[in-house]
């Protein structure tokens, strides 16, 4: 539902392209993940998504539409993006932040109605916190609030959910509990697109992973044919091998102590 | 977003009547509350119908449609620029809003309800001025750096004011202190009509917009995901918090920190969207200005102090304290 086409995109001001020539398809019902090492264009592919960098060739589209003749507000109820970072200015309850997902749909002075109303309850039951409700927004640990920003985007009523660097700060059961919420979405028919540096994780979670190297694509396929020791290796400009998990089988990237050492 | 207790709005109300009343009632000749509500209703003593009417009660206005602009501009900037120390004063709007209404009266530009608008002017460089000089030392995100734009900003526009004061004619012009420390001591029907009509519609404008300052706190990227032009409408609130900003310093002078401290009560009293605190604030942002004007005029009287002063008494240990409390993180 979401789709790259031969996508060319550079910052204003810059004299390289950051993403060059890049195609990928984020469809409905499955996670596609982008990984690649810093600087490689993947959260600049996330940022033309949220309207904000316009490519300089190639297409983007939604649903098969080209993104540009969206309005931005038939964007935001298309596709949700969950941003890397995000602090609101003043701390306001987990309910009033959540509903705050229902901007793109409301006008200036209407309350919310019987439809906000009812995304909002399936967005709080679908992202698992009807327990944070009462709570505020600076009182979450950092797992709860990946969890709340998602709610928020579920809210927004689309089917195409896109995260930057989900899991960033969280210990490892809050990074599996984000993980695992994004496959029962994607398994519900959302839409989900992550980029992520969590490869392990992207390895076992995504139906799909597109490795992006100096902004264009090394290597795109399941995990088993994007996971390969020799392609990692020079994307990451580091030594390392890709063994098997053992509990489930799971493509692993291993790295190496660096080359002087033993 | 479900709204604020009832009992809230009622305080408010209940705080600005008093502080108004307060305000009709004190003065060379001192009056009781009973005595101004007679006078308000066109009974009783005429020479008190005439204090309070015709002298005390344009002052009284003035301070209310000073204070509540203020305020509701100092919400808009703060929520826009996610920056809880952010407010016209600190930011050099104010003073931008006061060189360019200087310049008006020093050019003989005052037909009725021009000095606001060449305030607007003034405010409006100021703004473009402090973004440009935030970007250039790093970024306007960092509220600390934005902080000192605005101050290095206020502080070249009172260099400005000054030269201009100096090179006019004597008599033309009120004087510096006037200007510099804020005074509702020239108020007028005349002038409080005009001031009135653009901070109502300030005020209007950024109620009408309350959802889309809810979402602009969230932050650039979260905003732009929900769906609005960041750029666009960020220009738009700019631009209303700098027409309040410059109508009440074409009314009064500049007067600091109102904008600073009212949000930041309003928010504790519990509002919450921004569409409460902004009206929360305007009534408030009135009732600390009239409360203000009281005390200046009144704790060493018969001098009267500038109301600025008082204001800056009030908002730099408040200041200081929100800035050892974190706020500008």
């Amino acid at each position: 539902m979401i789709r790259f086409d031969d996508v060319v995109l550079r910052y204003a001001g810059s004299e390289v392209a950051a993403v060059r020539g890049v195609s990928l398809e984020a469809s409905v019902g499955r996670v596609t993940a982008v990984v690649g090492p810093n600087g490689s264009g993947k959260s600049t592919l996330v940022r033309t998504l949220l309207g904000r960098l316009a490519p300089e060739r190639g297409l983007v589209t939604l649903d098969g539409r080209p993104i540009g003749g969206f309005t931005r507000r038939e964007v935001a109820t298309t596709l949700a993006v969950v941003p890397q970072r995000e602090e609101p200015a003043f701390p306001l309850s987990t309910r009033d932040f959540i509903a705050l997902g229902r901007y793109p749909h409301g006008g200036a002075f209407s309350g919310p109605s019987t439809a906000d109303r009812e995304a909002i309850a399936g967005a709080v039951a679908r992202a698992d916190v009807g327990a944070l409700l009462d709570r505020r927004t600076d009182e979450l640990s950092g797992g709860e609030w990946q969890r709340v920003r998602i709610a928020r985007a579920l809210a927004q009523g689309g089917r195409a959910l896109v995260l930057d660097e989900p899991t960033t700060f969280l210990d490892v059961a809050h990074e599996m509990a984000v993980f695992e919420l994004l496959d029962a979405l994607a398994r519900a028919g959302q839409c989900v697109l992550l980029v992520s540096h969590q490869l392990n994780l992207v390895a076992r979670f995504a139906d799909h992973i597109v490795l992006l190297h100096h902004g264009s694509i090394a290597a795109a396929g399941t995990p088993a044919e994007v996971m390969r020791g020799e392609v990692l290796e020079r994307v990451y400009e580091w030594p390392l091998v890709v063994t098997r998990d053992p509990a489930v089988g799971a493509p692993v990237l291993v790295p190496l102590r660096g080359r002087g050492a033993r | 977003m479900s709204g604020a207790p009832r009992l809230l709005w009622g305080m408010l109300a209940l705080a600005l009547l008093a502080a108004a009343t307060l305000g009709l009632a004190v003065g060379a000749v001192p009056l009781s509350p009973a005595e101004v509500w007679r006078a308000l209703a066109a009974a009783g003593d005429p020479s008190a119908s005439a204090i309070v009417n015709d002298l005390r009660l344009p002052r009284v206005m003035l301070g209310i449609v000073v204070g509540a602009g203020l305020a509701a501009s100092g919400t808009a900037l703060q929520s826009t620029l996610r920056n809880p120390l952010a407010e016209p004063y600190l930011l050099g709007v104010s003073g931008g809003a006061a060189v360019g209404a200087v310049l008006a009266v020093v050019l003989g530009l005052t037909g009725p309800g021009f000095v606001p608008i060449a305030a607007f002017g003034g405010a409006m460089l100021a703004v473009l001025l402090v973004l440009m000089v935030a970007r250039a030392a790093g970024g306007r995100a960092d509220p600390r750096i934005l902080l000192m734009a605005g101050v290095v900003v206020g502080a070249f526009c009172t260099a400005a004011i000054m030269v201009a004061l100096a090179t006019a004619p004597e008599g033309t012009v009120r004087g510096a202190l006037w200007w510099m420390m804020g005074s509702l001591g020239d108020a007028q029907w005349s002038g409080v009509r005009w001031i009135a009509l653009y901070v109502a519609g300030g005020i209007a404008c950024l109620a009408w917009w309350g959802r889309d300052l809810d979402v602009l706190a969230l932050g650039e990227d979260a905003a732009a995901s929900l769906g609005i032009d960041v750029e666009r409408v960020t220009r738009r609130i700019f631009l209303v918090a700098s027409l309040l900003a410059a109508a009440t310093v074409a009314g009064a002078g500049l007067i600091g920190f109102v904008g600073l401290i009212v949000p930041a009560i309003a928010r504790a009293l519990g509002t919450r969207s921004a569409r409460e605190t902004v009206l929360a604030s305007a009534m408030a942002g009135g009732t600390l200005v009239v409360v203000a004007d009281v005390v200046a005029r009144t704790v060493v009287r018969p001098t009267e102090l500038p109301l600025g002063a008082v204001t800056a008494l009030i908002g730099v240990p408040f200041f200081l304290w929100r800035l050892r409390n974190g706020a500008a993180r």
